[in-house]
Formats: C-alpha cells, sequence, structure tokens
C-alpha cells in the first residue's frame, strides 16, 4: 500500500487572528503554528493501512514556507516513511495550489493520495478534490470511515444529517474528516528517527491567479449583549425579549 | 450567452431548500452582470415536478435532468451537464451551495473548467463587471474580500445567508439529457440519521451543549428544549464534549466542527472558547446560560442568563412552550 499524504503548516486553532498591515495577510507574531488537525487524520489512515498490509511506504508532501519543514518532520515522526518540501508561500487561490500539488505528484506511482478535509486557515476545502480532478482520479471527501480491500475503496462520507457511501477502484484521492480514526502522537523514537528519513527540499514558481484577493479583515466586534438575569427567575423576562425585540420565537 | 448558472441540489427525487439559496444568489449577481439565471437540477424520479419552483425565486430557465441513475449524488453526470451547458451558453458565474455535495461538486468543476473558486461566501457583489465577494476565513476569526477577474467566476453560498426572494414569474423547465456511464465512483444513496435529515449548519435554530452539562446522560434536558421550540431545530455541541465523547463529532460547533448561521443560538454550559466563538459568531441571536459571569461567551451574546443550568433549562422549556401553544 502507497499512500501520499498532502499536508499544510497552518496557524493553531486557538490562536488569535490579527491583520498584517499590507491588510492582505495574517500577522504571523505570537501565533504558534501546526500540522494543519484534519492532516493528522489523513496521516494516521495512511500509515493505519501501510501497517495493516505489512508493506508499503507513505510520503508526504507540503506546499509551504521554509518553516514548514517542521510539519514535515511532525508527518515522519507519526509515522511516514519520506518527505516532499515544495518551498513557497501558499496561495490565497486553491487552484494555484492544487496545480503545484498536482504537478508534484502526477509523476510518482501511489495507491491512495490523501488529505485532510480542509485547511484551517482559508478554509477553502478545495485542493483535494482539484488535485483529484486534474490527475483525472475517483475521490471521496469528508471521509469518517475507510476500508480498502483489494484494489476498492468504500468510503463513508459526511453530509447534511446523514451519511453516504462513495465506491472506487484504486487509485483514487480521500479527503480525512474529523472521526476517521484517533490520530497518534509522535514518540520519542517516532521523533528520533524522523531527523534520519529523507526530507527533499523543491522550490517551485506558483502559477498566476485569476482570483484578487483584496483585502482580509477582521470581522467587526462582537457588541456584547445583554445579562437578562440570574438564575430561572430570569427566564419569563429571556422568553419575553426574545419573541418581542429579537422577533425568533 | 453569458448570464449565471445556479446548480441545485436534490436528494432523491427531492429538491432541497438551499437551492433557492442558490438561485437568490444568482439572481442577485445576475441583476448586476446581466444576463439570465439559469437552473440545473440533477435528481431521481420525479425532480421535474418540483424543479418548476426555482421560477419563483429568479431562475429563467431550470435544465431539469431526471433519472433512476441520478437519485444519489452523481458527481462524473454532473460535471458532464455543467461542463455542456457552460460550453453552449458561456455563464460569466456558476453559483453552488456550499453544502457538503456543493462543496464536494465546486472544486472538481473549478479544476476542469481552470477557473478558481470561492467557498462559503456569505456576501456578494459586483464592481466594475467583476464579482467580489466576501468569504469568512479562520473559521470567521477573519473577512476576505476576492475579486474574480476571468469568467466564469465559480462560488458556493451558505446556506441560510441568501434567504431566498420570491419573485413574480415563472421559470421555463427544459429537460436536459445526461449521460450517466461510465462513472470513476459509485455513490450510493444518503442515510439518514438517527433524527432525520436535518443537520445543524441548515437548522433556523440551534441548542448547543458544554462541558457545563457535567455529562452525556444530561443531554435529555437540551433534547426537552429543542422539542419545545418545533421544527428545524438541531442539537449542537462544543468540542470539548465531542473530544470526551459524549456527542458525536458531527454536532460540533467551531473551528474543527461546522461554522452555523442559524437564527436563534442557545450556547448552554458553553464557556466560549475562540474556537467555538468562531464557528457561531454569524447567528443571528445568540443566547448564553452559564454559571460563571466572566465566561466570553457572554461577551458575544446578544442575551445572557447567569446560573445554574439544570434550574434555568426546563424553566425556559416550560416557558417556551407556554408562549408558543398560547
Amino acid at each position: 500500500m502507497k499512500s501520499i499524504v498532502c499536508i499544510k503548516r497552518v496557524p493553531d486553532t486557538e490562536a488569535r487572528v490579527r491583520i498584517a498591515s499590507d491588510g492582505t495577510s495574517l500577522d504571523p507574531s505570537g501565533v504558534k503554528f501546526v500540522l494543519n488537525p484534519y492532516d493528522e487524520f489523513a496521516l494516521e489512515e495512511a500509515i493505519r493501512l501501510k501497517e495493516a498490509v505489512g508493506e508499503g511506504s507513505v510520503t508526504a508532501v507540503c506546499l509551504g514556507p521554509k518553516e514548514a519543514a517542521e510539519q514535515l518532520r511532525t508527518a515522519l515522526a507519526m509515522g511516514a516513511d519520506e518527505a516532499v518540501h515544495l518551498v513557497a508561500e501558499p496561495s490565497h487561490d486553491g487552484l494555484v495550489t492544487a496545480r503545484a500539488l498536482a504537478e508534484e505528484i502526477r509523476g510518482r506511482e501511489f495507491d491512495l493520495l490523501l488529505f485532510g478535509k480542509q485547511a484551517v486557515d482559508d478554509d477553502h476545502m478545495q485542493v483535494p478534490a482539484m488535485v483529484a480532478e486534474m490527475l483525472d482520479l475517483p475521490c471521496a471527501t469528508v471521509v469518517v470511515e475507510l476500508e480498502v480491500s483489494d484494489g476498492h475503496v468504500t468510503a463513508r462520507r459526511e453530509v447534511e444529517g446523514g451519511h453516504e457511501t462513495v465506491e472506487f477502484d484504486l487509485p483514487g484521492v480521500v479527503a480525512a474528516q474529523k472521526g476517521l480514526n484517533e490520530p497518534r502522537y509522535p514518540s520519542l523514537k517516532g521523533i528520533m528517527a524522523a531527523k534520519r528519513k529523507p526530507l527533499e527540499e523543491k522550490a517551485v514558481e506558483l502559477a498566476d491567479s485569476s482570483l484578487e484577493l483584496v483585502s482580509l479583515s477582521e470581522p467587526p466586534p462582537a457588541e456584547g449583549g445583554q445579562i437578562v438575569g440570574e438564575g430561572a427567575g430570569a427566564v419569563p423576562e429571556l422568553v419575553r425579549k426574545l419573541r418581542e425585540e429579537a422577533k425568533v420565537l | 450567452m453569458g448570464g449565471v448558472l445556479a446548480v441545485a441540489e436534490a436528494r432523491g427525487g427531492v429538491l432541497r431548500g438551499v437551492s433557492r439559496e442558490v438561485v437568490t444568489a444568482a439572481r442577485t449577481l445576475a441583476s448586476e452582470l446581466g444576463g439570465d439565471v439559469a437552473a440545473l437540477v440533477v435528481g431521481g424520479p420525479g425532480i421535474s415536478a418540483s424543479a418548476a419552483e426555482l421560477g419563483a425565486f429568479g431562475a429563467d430557465r431550470v435544465f431539469v435532468a431526471e433519472g433512476e441513475a441520478l437519485g444519489a449524488y452523481a458527481p462524473d453526470a454532473m460535471l458532464r451537464a455543467v461542463e455542456e451547458l457552460q460550453d453552449r451558453e458561456s455563464y460569466d458565474a456558476i453559483v453552488l451551495p456550499a453544502t457538503a455535495q456543493g462543496k464536494d461538486l465546486g472544486p472538481r468543476l473549478a479544476a476542469r473548467l481552470d477557473r478558481p473558486m470561492a467557498t462559503d461566501v456569505t456576501g456578494l457583489e459586483v464592481q466594475d463587471g467583476h464579482p467580489v465577494v466576501v468569504r469568512p476565513e479562520y473559521a470567521g476569526k477573519a473577512l476576505a474580500r476576492l475579486r474574480f477577474t476571468a469568467a466564469p467566476a465559480i462560488l458556493s453560498v451558505r446556506p441560510n445567508v441568501f434567504l431566498p426572494e420570491e419573485r413574480p414569474g415563472q421559470g421555463a423547465v427544459e429537460p436536459l439529457s445526461v449521460e450517466t456511464a461510465p462513472v470513476r465512483m459509485k455513490v450510493h444513496p444518503v442515510e439518514a440519521g438517527e433524527r432525520g435529515t436535518l443537520d445543524v449548519t441548515e437548522a433556523s435554530v440551534v441548542v448547543s451543549g458544554g462541558r457545563g452539562m457535567g455529562g452525556p446522560e444530561n443531554w435529555s434536558l437540551l433534547e426537552d428544549l429543542r422539542d419545545a421550540l418545533g421544527d428545524g431545530v438541531a442539537l449542537g455541541a462544543s468540542r470539548a464534549v465531542v473530544d470526551a465523547g459524549w456527542r458525536p463529532h458531527e454536532e460540533q460547533v467551531g473551528q474543527t466542527g461546522k461554522v452555523v448561521t442559524p437564527n436563534l443560538y442557545f450556547a448552554i454550559g458553553i464557556s466560549g472558547a475562540i474556537q467555538h466563538l468562531a464557528g457561531m459568531r454569524t447567528a443571528k441571536t445568540v443566547v448564553a446560560i452559564n454559571k460563571d459571569p466572566e465566561a466570553p461567551i457572554f461577551q458575544v451574546a446578544d442575551y445572557g442568563i447567569v446560573g445554574d443550568l439544570f434550574e434555568i433549562v426546563p424553566r425556559l422549556s416550560e416557558e417556551i412552550r407556554k408562549v408558543r401553544e398560547g
């Protein structure tokens, strides 16, 4: 079982977002960067599939700035065998990112190509399905259960109010949702081993985009409402306000 | 030539409500860009009958592909249908719903047409003939403004944001034949969850519980409040309770869960971690119930009650029943 897992370096979800003075990017000062949480599920699944079959490989690919080598080391420490770092600032345009990744992956041999369902920075949720189309591969997104046997994939994906099962033959693309598995923490042994695993660095030129990022701004601060009262005695007044002021009951 | 294509969504032979919002958003764009609004409806047997209603929300033409093989989500067939229409009509924009289906189909379509896409759009305008969209990033901690400089602009609109607007007039329904084979993947029909098919992202009211609920056994309190509120109400949960295994992850509201935009959001026993606030700050009215008056949730809540939720919530269900029945 040969898998490729695409990962991204993103701000931690607990991070406060401040916009830089250019008005189009995040101010990175004081922000902790992590491996995109959904990518952990993708990595864990690839490692488990390899372990279950007893052979194969897991290759982690990341398009990101120099510092993203840190996230690739985390992937290697979890159990990936090798890493490829496409050094570039990720684009705000998913199509541009997907093209660069597809270009890298096209010549490689693999059974399964995995992604997290979305990156928690731009939340675009585009790259997995775009790369799948660029490589003309079947694809299942938002996957919470995955079964691979005899070259056939059965994936259960989350949809509004239920689930949907998608089947296809390998090779194919899967985008992982929370719930797919419980990602492992890198062990001390894994962290040591990661230092000796291959990490290939490649400079890439990203294509131009026809989607212009005009501005990035902070949403207007919440107005902060009123404390209606304390305890159950305040309930009738709350219900009256919901009915008469907010008109939502 | 030109105009805007609205890609509707069906399940089996039934049109999903979000399709009206997609047509409404497409109409907003077309009124500035010029041209007609066409809707594409792909669905199972019976879909033609309900597809006609999209005319009342702004579709001038409604293309309908109906078939046994189209009852479940059929990405390959839908891609072919849109590509064929785009070839023929050269739309200036294509609008999809930002649902599980639209978020799966949209990027595929964008890659096939070699055009960028904006997901989960919450604001829409046209400047100098170019669509400009606003969409939340970092789960709503920031807002991005994006301008499309090449046609067709492809975008998906967040449910519950572009409220359907009826207008006089009717769309002309035109059958569309779509090649249904071969396909690269087979998708089975949706299996509905235990509580029917209402998702937290589509509910008009969300009742969310956090760690303050004390344990999963106390969720009957929230279920009772949900039932008291009537139809269109879904349960939500904070990350802490999902991680603790009290509730399924599909209920999680927040940055690694779902972003919701209901009319009314109840945050019960939720302190308001930054990643949770990101997921619900666009709710229209927020009610917080928490024993800690310093909890950050009170800073984003329109109305708050400080105190013991185990006394407040049952009383709330009772009072809501009274006003709804009275």
